[in-house]
This record gives structure tokens, C-alpha cells and sequence, in this order.
């Protein structure tokens, strides 16, 4: 299904926002790895469909309600060939990521956790995968254990063995949103399933990057969200073994996660419609599935080569330019790591990098990125992280470096 | 588009550079407050000393961004040896500067006749909103330790 090689300019077409001009120039968005931009076949998929096919889904007998229930139902089924699942009522369809890990902590954790109870999380968490844990140690006393992290930030794996040591679940990133730094999946996933914990995948920055394969993973569970993979806020997904999920208890009450309810209790309804209360994001749903059907016209082996190609040009470029006046936080090795770049410049506070690079349209996040226990760990109270996706090329990479040196004049270095 | 020479004025560069009144003072006598801006991390701590009505010391620590460290060395400056009063009337003004009206008392007419001296210069921050939680942070936090001292 793939074939074409990204190419800014032959994809350039695809992206409205690369025509916006601030100030007559043209804007270097560099925060993918915050939220992406959109290509006209995801806009014009939703806008579409809102226009013209729009209707309710699951609940009436008419023709256009039964056209968008199998539109909805068709992005369902997208989604789960995407990440090679096994059956589409596999995939929960939720608000974001962050949703679907306070499902995973609120439903299987309430489920099953008591006081005493081990997770194991690591130092690289993002804060949705964080507060839910914290939340329910708050309510039950359960016990959250850490992996650290190596000097190079990757993951250090020396004591896992005692770390998952009567843990019930171990809930990790994929990918660090802060250090691009990709971590070994299915390696813990065993190592979780050794230890009889749960494997839970925060991928919300892997799915989006790379080939997505949650059988060969073996995880349990994998939380993901559309804003990062050029589909529209407002919908993200939580993927989950049937037999997992059948046994969950429902996360939200009401419509739709229902097969009958009576003035003495509720019955529920079979995933995935359990974990979907309420009417559900079904024009997101759409753009959604049409992000999936542009990123696979490339393929995830594509996009994941060309991020990687300048990820290495990035590293390379801005060492040779800057040197020790910039450090670059997460692994050198591109084979480990992931368009995300955090970086400190000189002694230069991540709000004034950025406040500097916007004068050149050069958009990059700066702050703690969500993730403040691992900024601790860092010893930095913020950094900033420029990131990239399908549409950036070196010009960027170039174009950021640029801006980096303009720093220099304003604070008289 | 506002230019960044509205916002990095050179009187502001060198109390990022030089900050003034940075450190601690015991406690007690003095009072301290802590302030967080959850959006960038940047976190700062207040020291305030007050004698019989009269704010005799401040001190400041914690780390930020430019805008939010030169904000809190001139606040300091500024507030030195005034009685709580004006600097609530200063608070309210540097504030008002910053487009924020808040419930902390009436601005009074007075208000205006208040001088914030080198504070002027952060008056370019508001053509940048997103920092002026930056610029703001140490006033909020001396708020704190105002309303503690109370």
C-alpha cells in the first residue's frame, strides 16, 4: 500500500498550512511532536462528511444514520489494521490518549488493584501516564516503582527483574515525547508477562512515527491519540486484548455503553460500545481514518526512514554549527530515536529560545513538556524541543539553526 | 507584528544578567511564598520582611526566563521600603500594566499616581501575552506572602 517517497515537494500540495505567511515569510512548524498539522485530505474528509453525510450513529433505521455508522465503524476498522490488531472491536474510540490511559488506570486499575499493589512506571513518563497511577495510590495505597534512566537517556533496564518483582502492571512509553529515545516494546512487554503484570503502552508518540505492530509487541494494552498523526483533536484510541477489555468494568456511564438498563441496575453492552458512552466523536472519527489512509499511501516504513534521515541531519547540523553551546538531551543512536529534539541553548531560558525563534516563524515548544519528573531528572526546569514529522525537510532543520544564531545578537553573547 | 526590542529592552536584559535582591531570608521573621507557572515549569520563591507595616526586605530565588526573572528583580526594588499599602497600590498598578484586574481591592485613582519607575520598560510584554505569566509571577507570589503577613 505504499509506494510514494515523502518528499516536501511533492507532498507540499497536501498541506494548507505551509502556504500561511507570517510577516510575508513562511512558517517552520517544528511542535509535531505537540500537536500536527492536518493535510487537505483529512480536512476535506471531515468537511465532507459534516456537510453532506452526517447523521447519528448506532441508534436510528434510516439510510443516512446507517451511511455513518458504517463510516464510523469503517474508521474503526482503519485503526485496527493500522496497528495490526486482531479484531476492530478491539479499538476503543475515546477522546485522546490521556483518556484512554485514565481508562486503562480508572477501569482495569479499580478493578484490580488493592493496597500493596506494585506499578511499575519509568522516569520518562509523559503526565497522562503519571497522575491516573498516582490518583489511584491516593485512593488505594497502591505502590508505583520507577525505571531510571542511563546517562544517555535511554532506559535502565540493569534491575527490571526486581522492579517487576509482584508488580501487577507496568505502564510505559513507547517513545519519549521529551528525548525522542524509542524504547525496547515487546522486550518489556515479555518482561512485564514474566513477572505476570500487565504490559500497558503509552504509544501516543510511536503510532504516529513508525509501524505499529501490537501482536508482535504483545502488549496488553496501547493508548494513542489523532492530533499527532495528522488526523483532528477530539478523538483517540485505546486498543486492548477482547478478553482484557470484555472483563473490564465501563470507565463512563450512559448511552450507548448499554444492552439494557432497568430501575435496578445496568447491563453493558459488548466492547467496544462499553468504553464509548455517549455520542462519539464521529466527524473525527472520519478524519481520523483519512490520516490513516494518507500516512499508509506512503507507508509507516517511510515515514519513519525520512524522520529518521533528519533526525541524523539535525543532530549532525546543529553540533557542527553550535557545538557545546547546545546540548541535545536523549540518545545520538537515530536507530533508538525519534524526531524529537530537546535542547538547551547556552545558559538561554527555553521561553526566550523560542520567544527568539518566533521572530523567524520558527515554532518550537518550550517548557516541561508534561513531563516534570523526568525534567527533575534532567536537572532542568524546561527545555526546549523542536520536532518533526512528514511535512518538515532540512530547509527546516537549516531555517531552525538560522534562528538559533540570531539568539546570539539579541542577548549579546 | 511587535518587534522583540519591545520585549528584551536593555534595562531588562541587565536585571536578567544582574539580578537584584537574589536569596533568602530566615524564617520567620520573614515570610515566604512560592509560585509555580505550570505552563513553562518556571518556579520562584519570595522572601518578604515586613516591620510595622513596612516591607524592610525582599528577597527572591527559584529560576525562570528572562521576562520573569527581571520582572521579580525590579519588583523587588520597587517595593523596598514602601508600606503595605503602596505596595499593594504598586502591585495593582504593574498589573493594571499588564492588562490583568483582579479582585484585590478597588483600583483606586490613586493608583495611577503610582510610579513604576524601570517596571515601564516590561510594558512591551503585553504584546506578547503568552509571557505575561511570566512577567506577573513574582508580583502574584508577593501577593502571597502579602496576604500571609496580613
Amino acid at each position: 500500500m505504499s509506494g510514494h517517497t515523502l518528499d516536501r515537494a511533492t507532498i507540499a500540495a497536501d498541506f494548507p498550512f505551509l502556504t500561511r505567511r507570517i510577516d510575508g515569510e513562511r512558517v517552520v512548524y517544528l511542535d509535531s511532536a505537540n500537536s500536527s498539522q492536518k493535510p487537505r485530505q483529512v480536512i476535506d474528509a471531515m468537511s465532507s462528511f459534516a456537510a453532506t453525510s452526517y447523521a447519528p450513529i448506532n441508534r436510528s433505521a434510516y439510510r443516512m444514520a446507517a451511511e455513518a455508522t458504517e463510516a464510523y465503524e469503517g474508521a474503526r476498522a482503519k485503526v485496527a489494521r493500522f496497528i495490526n490488531a486482531p479484531s476492530a472491536d478491539e479499538v476503543v474510540f475515546t477522546k485522546n490518549a490521556t483518556e484512554s490511559l485514565n481508562l486503562v488506570a480508572g477501569s482495569w486499575g479499580r478493578a484490580n488493584l488493592r493496597a500493596g499493589d506494585v506499578v511499575v512506571l519509568t522516569h520518562m513518563e509523559h503526565h497522562a501516564n503519571i497522575v491516573p497511577w498516582h490518583q489511584l495510590a491516593a485512593e488505594r495505597g497502591i505502590e508505583l516503582r520507577w525505571i531510571p534512566l542511563t546517562p544517555t537517556g535511554e532506559l535502565d533496564l540493569t534491575d527490571l527483574p526486581r522492579l517487576l518483582d509482584g508488580a501487577k502492571a507496568l505502564s510505559f512509553t513507547a517513545m519519549s515525547n521529551v528525548l525522542g529515545t524509542i524504547t525496547p516494546v515487546a522486550h518489556l512487554c515479555r518482561a512485564a508477562h514474566d513477572a505476570g503484570a500487565l504490559a500497558v503502552v503509552d504509544a501516543c508518540q510511536y503510532v504516529p512515527h513508525n509501524v505499529t505492530d501490537v501482536q508482535a509487541w504483545d502488549a496488553d494494552l496501547v493508548a494513542f491519540s489523532s492530533h499527532k498523526m495528522l488526523g483532528p483533536t477530539g478523538i483517540g484510541v485505546l486498543w486492548g486484548r477482547a478478553e482484557l477489555l470484555d472483563a473490564m468494568p465501563p470507565f463512563l456511564g450512559g448511552g450507548n455503553m448499554i444492552s439494557d438498563v432497568r430501575l435496578d441496575g445496568f447491563t453493558c453492552a459488548p466492547v467496544p460500545a462499553k468504553f464509548e458512552a455517549g455520542t462519539p466523536p464521529i466527524i473525527e472519527a472520519i478524519g481520523l481514518g483519512a490520516a490513516i489512509d494518507y500516512l499508509e499511501s506512503f507507508g509507516m516504513a517511510e515515514v519513519r526512514r525520512h524522520e529518521a534521515e533528519l533526525t541524523r541531519y539535525a543532530l549532525d547540523t546543529l553540533t557542527e554549527r553550535f557545538g557545546d553551546d547546545l546540548t541535545i538531551h536523549g540518545p545520538r543512536n537515530v536507530e533508538i530515536r525519534g524526531g524529537v529534539l530537546s535542547f538547551a541553548f547556552r545558559d538561554l531560558h527555553p521561553h526566550d529560545v523560542s520567544q527568539v525563534l518566533d521572530e523567524r516563524n520558527v515554532c518550537v515548544r518550550a517548557g516541561h513538556h508534561c513531563a516534570k519528573p523526568l525534567m527533575r531528572v534532567l536537572g532542568v526546569g524546561a527545555t526546549a524541543r523542536a520536532s518533526f514529522y512528514v511535512y518538515n525537510d532540512t530547509a527546516d532543520v537549516d531555517a531552525l539553526a538560522d534562528a538559533l544564531d540570531s539568539a546570539t545578537d539579541i542577548f549579546g553573547f | 507584528m511587535p518587534g522583540l526590542e519591545d520585549l528584551y529592552r536593555e534595562i531588562i536584559l541587565d536585571h536578567y544578567r544582574s539580578p537584584r535582591n537574589r536569596g533568602e531570608l530566615p524564617t520567620p521573621p520573614a515570610i515566604m511564598a512560592e509560585g509555580h507557572n505550570p505552563l513553562c515549569g518556571d518556579e520562584i520563591t519570595v522572601y518578604l520582611q515586613v516591620d510595622e507595616g513596612r516591607v524592610t526586605d525582599v528577597k527572591i530565588s527559584g529560576q525562570g526566563c528572562s521576562i520573569s526573572q527581571s520582572s521579580a528583580s525590579m519588583m523587588t526594588q520597587a517595593v523596598i521600603g514602601k508600606t503595605v499599602p503602596e505596595v499593594r497600590a504598586i502591585v495593582r498598578r504593574f498589573k493594571g500594566m499588564m492588562s490583568i484586574e483582579d479582585g484585590d481591592g478597588d483600583a483606586s485613582a490613586d493608583d495611577t499616581a503610582v510610579s513604576l519607575g524601570d517596571l515601564e520598560a516590561l510594558q512591551g510584554v503585553v504584546k506578547f501575552p503568552v509571557r505575561i505569566k511570566c512577567a506577573t509571577l513574582a508580583w502574584n507570589t508577593l501577593l502571597q506572602a502579602l496576604d500571609e503577613s496580613a
